[in-house]
């Protein structure tokens, strides 16, 4: 019992923390790059809508996908032209932005209520037939849950071994400094913000697409939010992301369980879980040692120090 | 952030420019205003609706009649209470997204008493209601003003994720403990007894708390402006390195301006459950808490400016809900408008790029 | 002798208010070391960074290798061969040496190859003495070694005219002969090297060449061989040089109770602690802190205020334990304190002076209990502030953020030494201000003292510690190390002990 117990909430941690990781993943980019967006959850509704409606429109997942993708960049870059071009505030350009981004959702997704697809499948492992059926729910995941670990090295590699990486982080350090030495602070935020889109809209899509395969408004829940606070447990780093999201999906996932084993708990303190969880972790391990903050990070969370 | 460099307090404050003429000025905020107009036109002529109409649609069913003002009222009460809530503490540079968990733990809690305390008459109940609103949403705002004040965590993600908690708390509770046994079908607590219904004006569904915001809104105006604490507050907004030096009480100032911003929010809940639900539900809040970010930062948090936005965005939230009937438009469409409002002011108010 | 390697024609730059450049004319040839000399708002740096593209120049030319250049930004000015070490370093702290030196290549591949760079970094190190390693996070480096780094940068990215803007200001005086063997080695090696500074004493020890400015013009250009210090002296201030130290009474002979007075204190808090820290200051004395920047001093003034927790040892101000007393309390009591930079730590800019003035003891204005705040009163004691020190009082409803730099250090002085304060903690407090400026603030702090004043000096101008105190400590790594009465020690003795060089 508590075998299956643990593996249905490994299986549903994989599944459900996946569109958080790739959330946290894209966040941190961007905060590398020095801009933090609280809009994410917006930009993860824009993906998720978008990704659904080209879904149950063509009939193709690969195109809800790339539609989820294209729709995430284009609209994260709409915080570019705040932050970036007109160098607003920060934190509330990125409220703004989830506003517009539920606003737009809905406006999306309207006529897709309801409306069932075949969705993302699992990946099937060969093999994987022969497990007992808590065991494969285990490994039978989608693809995305399958490029998460790789797309986290990936993304370390960018930006740990590239030019492009180190000019980016350079920006997100001190970006008069990064401007002194040559760069061009603006091109290199608003590329930092198209790929983090990229990256939002995708996790939009795995929720819509593979996850719960329906569309529904405001169905984010949070997750958006999540992902921020994931990034600053992860000490911004794209690996300890990983771990953030599996930490929020897990506790999605026992929810979810205890509910399915009739526990006498009511659904809606379980719910509670992830964000209690998540709040804990990032107070216990979210102090970060000199010189893991990007400085640039100071000018936007300083308002006021102690 | 032990380090931070002076003046992010509150960074919409224009401090250095000088204004160029009124009339000058007056021309570049219709400008940008016309900009998030023109792209919500945009938006309406790509959902194939009429924007004229929409425009004027909303226009007339809340402007134009004296139901149509009253209704007005009855959101922008609650509107400049959530507008305060973000405001406040605002002005020490914090900033609180937690306005609708405060609203809800509000409701909660002024639920709570006026159930508890059914058999007490209306001049003890009420006033008891509405502390024990402002108590839940002050604590709930302020445990998050702690976490901040110790460099725990930075308040923008403690209370954004406490809306979260806050509204599974209350759905908890009315799908649970205090649901109505006899109203079967919907998630609700007990009917308030009458003497914990807020009075309202005449026959409409504005309550007294009317009063009791304009009256917190002149309060806080007056702090601010006039006496010491609002003195330190400013000093402590515009240069907290340099408050921190001048012996300025920083930790408790960003406590207890979250707790009376938490407070307001949480009035704000007791409004809606005492003043027009008259019990607790899940739906109190037309995103009231949210909307109230909006309210803030339009007005510069700056209180007297407050009501006038609250009126204009009470106005475009009342529309909406007319629009979806006459125009089909999802209550979406006016937060897409909110949002695209919100965006130009932001805009218009930065320094702009310093470098290329 | 050849073609200059960097020529500069008529550059002419005008700031609001001044003439920073006036038709000035500069040439700096490979294999030299050439001294560009000035008093503080001369017009020397501001020439350079004219030169490297840092602010954009009203008139003039800029010829390279013999022929005319255009340079709009620094990014110009590095591809023509040019490199400068600012006073303030643009290291990113949290990068380390080799990435700090990548990010400036101008030729660095998509994917750059690491061990490639630190082998490049060593082997460039080893032979003009600039040894750092490559993989140590720059936030750890100490100023001499941060500055090894900025001159790596500029050698790997290929540049050939080296700008060194006030070098030495940053350096222990050990590390600043090895700073001069640097040059050495780069003069043997053809670089051509522009040293700005305002030191005497050091342009006669490395400079070949030496340029003279005044208030924006070259007074003249000298061979470094025939200069002697006093040519020098009368080409930089024409004529009218008085250095006076003026007579100062000692301290009362009888010990009296010390004001300030730190037993066996260690400080908490983030970042550097203080560690066993004991002081005693009395009435009517300055007590110098010598110390290379961020060995301490910061905190040791906050230690002073309350700013920072007493964690051990006791705090005691005029008699009273004062170990666990606020800032506000501490305020109150009659410590005063000038910070180094008013508009970061002093005012709030958006707020007018009054108010600013006001919000320093907020609880002495009110009326009503806090309900109201005497704004009659606060003018008073402003204009009555500022007069007291000799000063104009400026318009009250002025913003601080309108007022100069200069203007407002006057402000934060008027503020803080207007209410004839017992105790003074002045943390670096003439950094960054001009000459005139400069001169007088040093004029009120002897003030104070004379009118009884226990001062806390902390800076890091040797210059200014050795002619206002009365004692001198020198703070390293958050202990103090050595005291010392001036007259009975040498600037270059502190500055072993700053260091811990011996």
């Amino acid at each position: 019992m508590i075998t299956i117990i643990t593996l249905g909430v490994i299986a549903g941690a994989l599944a459900s923390g996946a569109s958080v990781f790739y959330a946290a993943l894209g966040e941190v980019v961007g905060q590398r790059a020095g801009i933090v967006n609280l809009g994410i959850e917006g930009v993860m509704l824009v993906g998720a809508a978008s990704s659904f409606a080209a879904a149950a429109i063509t009939g193709s997942v690969a195109v809800g996908l790339v539609a989820g993708v294209a729709a995430g960049l284009a609209f994260n870059l709409i915080l570019g032209l705040l932050v970036v071009t007109r160098r607003t505030n920060q934190l509330a350009s990125g409220l703004a932005l989830w506003f517009l981004g539920a606003g737009m959702s809905t406006l999306i997704g309207l006529s897709f209520t309801g409306t069932h697809i075949d969705g993302l499948g699992e990946v099937r492992l060969p093999g994987s037939a022969q497990l007992p059926p808590a065991w494969a729910r285990v490994i039978d995941q989608d693809i995305l849950v399958y490029l998460a670990l790789p797309a986290a090295i990936a993304v370390t590699w960018l930006l740990w071994r590239t030019r492009w990486g180190l000019r980016l982080r350079a920006v997100g350090e001190d970006r008069l400094a990064a401007f002194a030495a040559g760069l061009h602070p603006a091109r290199l935020q608003y590329q930092a913000l198209a790929l983090a889109g990229a990256l939002y809209g995708l996790g939009g899509a795995q929720l819509a697409l593979a996850y719960t395969k329906t569309w529904q408004e405001g169905m984010t829940t949070g997750r958006g939010f999540v992902a921020v606070v994931i990034v600053i447990f992860a000490l911004w780093r794209p690996l300890r992301a990983v771990l953030g999201a599996l930490l929020f999906g897990g506790a999605v996932a026992l929810g979810l369980q205890l509910q399915v084993r009739g526990l006498p708990i009511s659904p809606f303190l379980l719910d509670m879980l992830p964000y209690l969880l998540t709040l804990l972790v990032v107070l216990v391990f979210g102090r970060p040692k000199a010189f893991a903050v990007p400085m640039g990070l100071r000018e936007v969370f300083g308002g006021t120090s102690k | 952030m032990a380090h931070s460099i002076a003046g992010f307090g509150h960074p919409l404050e224009v401090r250095y420019r000088r204004l160029p003429g009124a009339a000058r000025e007056t021309l570049r905020w219709l400008g940008w205003i016309g900009l998030a107009l023109a792209l919500y036109t945009l938006l309406l002529l790509v959902y194939g609706r009429d924007p004229l109409l929409a425009y004027s649609d909303i226009l007339s069913s809340t402007l134009g009649s004296t139901f149509g003002i009253s209704e007005v009222l009855v959101k922008m009460v609650p509107l400049v209470l959530c507008g305060l809530a973000v405001a406040i503490p605002a002005r020490v540079g914090l900033v609180n997204v937690g306005g609708e968990g405060q609203l809800f733990i509000g409701a909660l809690t002024a639920t709570w008493g006026a159930l508890t305390f059914a058999s007490l008459p209306a001049w003890t109940l009420l006033p008891l209601v509405a502390v024990l609103g402002f108590l839940g949403g002050a604590a709930w705002a302020g445990v998050c003003g702690i976490l901040r004040a110790r460099n725990w965590l930075n308040e923008v993600f403690s209370t954004m994720l406490f809306n979260y908690l806050a509204i599974l708390v209350v759905s908890y509770l009315v799908f649970g403990p205090w649901r109505d046994p006899t109203s079967a079908n919907y998630p609700q607590s007990r009917l308030f007894p009458a003497a914990a219904w807020l009075p309202t004006l005449g026959d409409t569904r504005v309550t007294v708390l009317l009063f009791v915001a304009i009256i917190g809104v002149a309060l806080l105006s007056f702090v601010l402006s006039s006496t010491r604490w609002g003195l330190e507050i400013r000093a402590l907004g515009g240069n907290p390195e340099a408050a921190r030096r001048n012996g300025i009480a920083i930790t408790r100032y960003l406590i207890v301006l979250m707790i009376v911003g938490g407070g307001l929010a949480g009035l704000a809940g007791m409004g809606e459950v005492a003043g027009l639900h008259h019990r607790l539900n899940p739906a109190v809040s037309s995103s009231y808490g949210y909307t109230g970010f909006l309210v803030s930062w339009l007005a510069g948090h700056r209180p007297v400016l407050i009501p006038v936005m609250a009126f204009v965005l009470a106005v475009l939230a009342s529309g909406g809900d007319i629009l979806q009937i006459t125009q089909g438009l999802p209550y979406a469409a006016v937060t897409v408008l909110m949002a695209l409002i919100l965006f130009v002011v932001l805009a218009a108010r930065a320094r702009g790029a310093r470098t290329a | 002798m050849s073609e200059p390697l960097l020529s500069l024609r008529h550059v002419t730059k005008r700031f609001p208010g001044v003439l920073a450049n006036d038709r000035v004319d500069f040439d700096a040839f490979g294999a030299e070391v050439h001294a560009l000399l000035g008093e503080n708002g001369a017009g020397k740096s501001t020439l350079m960074k004219l030169a490297y593209g840092y602010y954009p120049m009203d008139q003039g030319e800029i010829w390279m290798d013999g022929a005319q250049v255009q340079i709009h930004s620094p990014a110009d000015a590095r591809r023509f061969g040019m490199g400068m070490v600012f006073q303030g370093f643009t290291l990113i702290p949290a990068f380390s040496v080799a990435e700090n030196i990548a990010l400036y290549l101008t030729a660095l591949p998509a994917i750059p190859d690491a061990r490639a760079i630190a082998e490049e970094i060593d082997a460039q190190g080893r032979r003009f003495g600039l040894v750092v390693s490559p993989q140590r996070v720059a936030g750890t480096l100490a100023a001499g070694e941060q500055q090894k780094v900025e001159i790596l940068k500029l050698l790997m990215a290929g540049a050939r005219v080296l700008i060194f803007d006030e070098p030495t200001s940053v350096l222990p005086p050990h590390e600043i002969q090895h700073l001069f063997e640097v040059f050495a080695r780069l003069k043997e090696a053809g670089f051509a090297i522009i040293f700005i500074t305002h030191k005497l004493r050091e342009v006669l020890e490395c400079a070949d060449r030496i340029t003279v400015m005044r208030r924006g013009t070259v007074t003249g250009t000298i061979a470094g061989a025939g200069a002697t210090e006093d040519l020098l002296l009368q080409m930089m201030f024409g004529g009218a040089v008085a250095e006076e130290h003026a007579a100062r009474p000692p301290v009362a002979a009888d010990q009296q109770a010390p004001v300030l007075s730190l037993e066996n204190a260690s400080s908490g808090g983030f970042g550097l602690r203080l560690k066993d820290i004991d002081l005693e200051l009395q009435a009517g004395e300055i007590v110098g802190v010598a110390g290379v920047s961020g060995n301490g001093q910061r905190e040791l003034g906050d230690l002073v205020l309350g700013l920072l927790p007493c964690v051990s040892g006791r705090k005691k101000l005029f008699g009273a334990d004062a170990t666990h007393w606020g800032v506000a309390r501490v305020r109150q009591a009659g410590v005063a304190f000038v910070p180094e930079n008013p508009i970061y730590m002093a005012v709030a800019p958006g707020m007018t002076l009054a108010e600013n003035f006001a919000v320093a003891s907020p609880r002495s204005y009110q009326t009503a209990g806090g309900l109201g705040i005497d704004w009659g009163r606060v003018r008073t004691d402003m204009s009555s502030a500022y007069r007291a020190l000799a000063l104009e009082p400026p318009d009250a409803n002025m913003r601080a953020g309108t007022l100069s730099g200069g203007n407002l250090q006057r402000f934060s002085l008027a503020r803080e030494l207007g209410r004839s304060p017992r105790v003074v903690v002045a943390v670096y407090p003439t950094r960054g201000l001009e000459s005139r400026t400069t001169a007088h603030a040093q004029g009120l702090l002897l003030s104070a003292r004379a009118a009884g004043a226990a001062v806390l000096l902390i800076s890091q101008d040797l210059n200014e510690v050795f002619s206002l105190s009365d004692r001198i400590v020198v703070l390293r790594s958050g202990r103090f190390v050595g005291e010392a009465r001036p007259d009975q020690t040498t600037p270059l003795e502190v500055g072993r002990l700053m260091t811990g060089g011996d």
